[in-house]
């Protein structure tokens, strides 16, 4: 039976000092710290992420606490940060945990490169300088695929997913071509020597994040995400305002978990109001902290900076 | 045979892969945090040895091959099949020579050794990590030539050549790690 923690104690004692250390960082930012319920009624659609309900009443454990921040923030309470525990059913490996802490934090009136900028100062005053690299999805395929994927058609996708990795490429539709594509082939290199913001996702993956158009005029998600040493740390959105668009990608993700069987959970009606009250103009992040810990200290599992894994509960 | 999800591929587990045993080796969950989740899995083929890498998406499942370690006592060979028996049941089993395959060389009889069956037939043969084998070819031992490096080659009992170091002579019975082919000491 193991029962000891899987962390060393200098990596538990990091972790005390790194919440030190954001705190301290967003205190002197003037963003305020808060905090919202573990619990929710409505988890979220996302049909590539399962949350935990619970057996003995209609409720979820939140797997981000993105709708009850945006709650605040059209409560009009400005820029807002979250430490908490997010959970996401069948998440495990050694870059995965079921709980994990997250970092989230929401900015009104910034723009995605504002908020990138402020992503770049929390790195390297956690981690220490590096060059920083901003790039785009579409490039990078392109640079490390040589594929353009504006033009190349879902079979083709499909077909290169099929032969670098053997999977079955019935299996998939043109987002998980293009995931596995992107986690197997290109995410590894990412932010080997700097830290890798890569922006301008595809329009089908915009999940929360508002839509807008690149240099070309092609729609793009106003997201980005940060890479470094081949792990992905933080996801970021020019936020979604409008709750009819809201409405649509709620019914879109429920319709989408129906055709493939899985559970459709309840669309949060509180969420649609507080955009219907007004989302203030804002951009968002969220940042897995114990990877951030895991990239402080030069490991490469969460159970080594983690008390009690999965595993150990 | 039962069939395994994904969350369940396990180092060791063995599943049906192309119409082929494997054995699963390595199962690394991998997901963009808004996106599909997959399993990137490592497998050896039992049949071939070779070892195949296979992406899943995450909640695919394998069904599960009717594959069994199981220790036996080697008994002797016809040339054409090597005889197995399992020491608690007395039953015994034929492998053939290219199943056995390099395995052959280590092979002692009444030593014990992994006899993998597939659907209750032989399917890889695995001599012990250590084995005690008696030197029955070398060049004359070097008396008193115990400290100084060098060495020889040695054929053993079972037809295996390792290097030994030049003290041995033939009769003596050396023990020798078959997963490297290397000597490791003198036995008697």
């Amino acid at each position: 039976m193991n029962w000891e923690p899987s962390a060393a104690l200098p990596a538990l004692r990091a972790r005390a000092d790194l919440l030190a250390q954001l705190r301290d960082f967003f205190s002197q930012r003037n963003v305020l710290e808060v905090e919202t319920p573990l619990l929710a009624s409505a988890p979220v659609t996302d049909p590539n992420i399962e949350a935990y309900s619970l057996a003995q009443a209609p409720l979820y454990l939140q797997t981000s606490p993105e709708y009850a921040m945006k709650r605040l923030l059209a409560a009009e309470s400005g820029p807002i940060y979250q430490i908490c525990k997010a959970f996401r059913r069948g998440e495990s490996g050694s870059r995965h945990n079921p709980e994990f802490s997250m970092l989230e934090w929401y900015r009104p009136g910034f723009d995605l490169q504002q908020l990138m900028a402020e992503v770049a100062e929390l790195l390297i005053a956690v981690l220490g300088p590096r060059p920083l690299r901003f790039t785009r999805y579409s490039d990078l395929f392109q640079e490390v695929l040589a594929l353009d994927i504006h033009t190349c058609s879902d079979a083709e996708l499909c077909h290169r997913a099929q032969q670098a990795h053997g999977i079955d490429a019935s299996a998939l539709d043109r987002d998980s071509a293009l995931d596995l594509l992107f986690s197997h082939d290109i995410e590894p290199g990412l932010g080997r020597t700097d830290y890798c913001f890569v922006e301008n996702f595809p329009a089908s993956q915009a999940a929360l994040a508002r839509l807008g158009t690149d240099e070309a005029g092609r729609s793009v998600a106003r997201r980005f995400e940060v890479f470094i040493n081949g792990l992905e740390l933080a996801n970021g959105y020019h936020e979604l305002t409008d709750p009819d668009e809201q409405a649509q990608r709620f019914a879109r993700d429920c319709h989408l978990r129906r055709e493939r069987g899985q559970e459709v959970p309840p669309q949060d009606a509180r969420l649609l109001a507080a955009m219907q009250a007004g989302l203030p103009d804002c951009s968002g992040v969220a940042l897995g902290l114990d990877r951030l810990l895991m990239l402080k200290l030069g490991r490469h599992s969460l159970a080594e900076v983690l008390a009690f894994p999965a595993e150990r509960i | 045979m039962a069939s395994y999800s994904t969350s369940e591929f396990r180092s060791g587990l063995k599943v049906m892969l192309e119409g082929d045993p494997c054995s699963i080796l390595d199962n690394e969950f991998v997901k963009p945090g808004k996106g599909q989740a997959f399993n990137r899995v490592k497998l050896r083929n039992l049949k071939s040895g070779r070892v195949w890498e296979r992406t899943f998406k995450s909640g695919e499942s394998l069904e599960g091959a009717d594959v069994m370690d199981t220790d036996m006592e080697y008994l002797y060979n016809d040339g054409e099949f090597y005889y197995f028996m399992e020491p608690d049941t007395f039953e015994q089993h034929q492998a053939d020579v290219a199943i056995v395959g390099d395995a052959a060389q280590w092979l002692k009889e009444q030593d014990l050794a992994t006899v993998t069956l597939y659907n209750g037939a032989p399917l890889a043969v695995q001599p012990a990590n250590f084995v005690e084998l008696e030197i029955v070819e070398t060049d004359p031992g070097l008396k008193g030539d115990t400290a100084q490096g060098g060495n020889k080659p040695a054929k053993l009992s079972t037809g295996a050549v390792v290097k030994v170091p030049l003290f041995l002579s033939e009769g003596e019975v050396i023990r020798v790690d078959t997963r490297t082919g290397e000597y490791q000491n003198r036995v008697r």
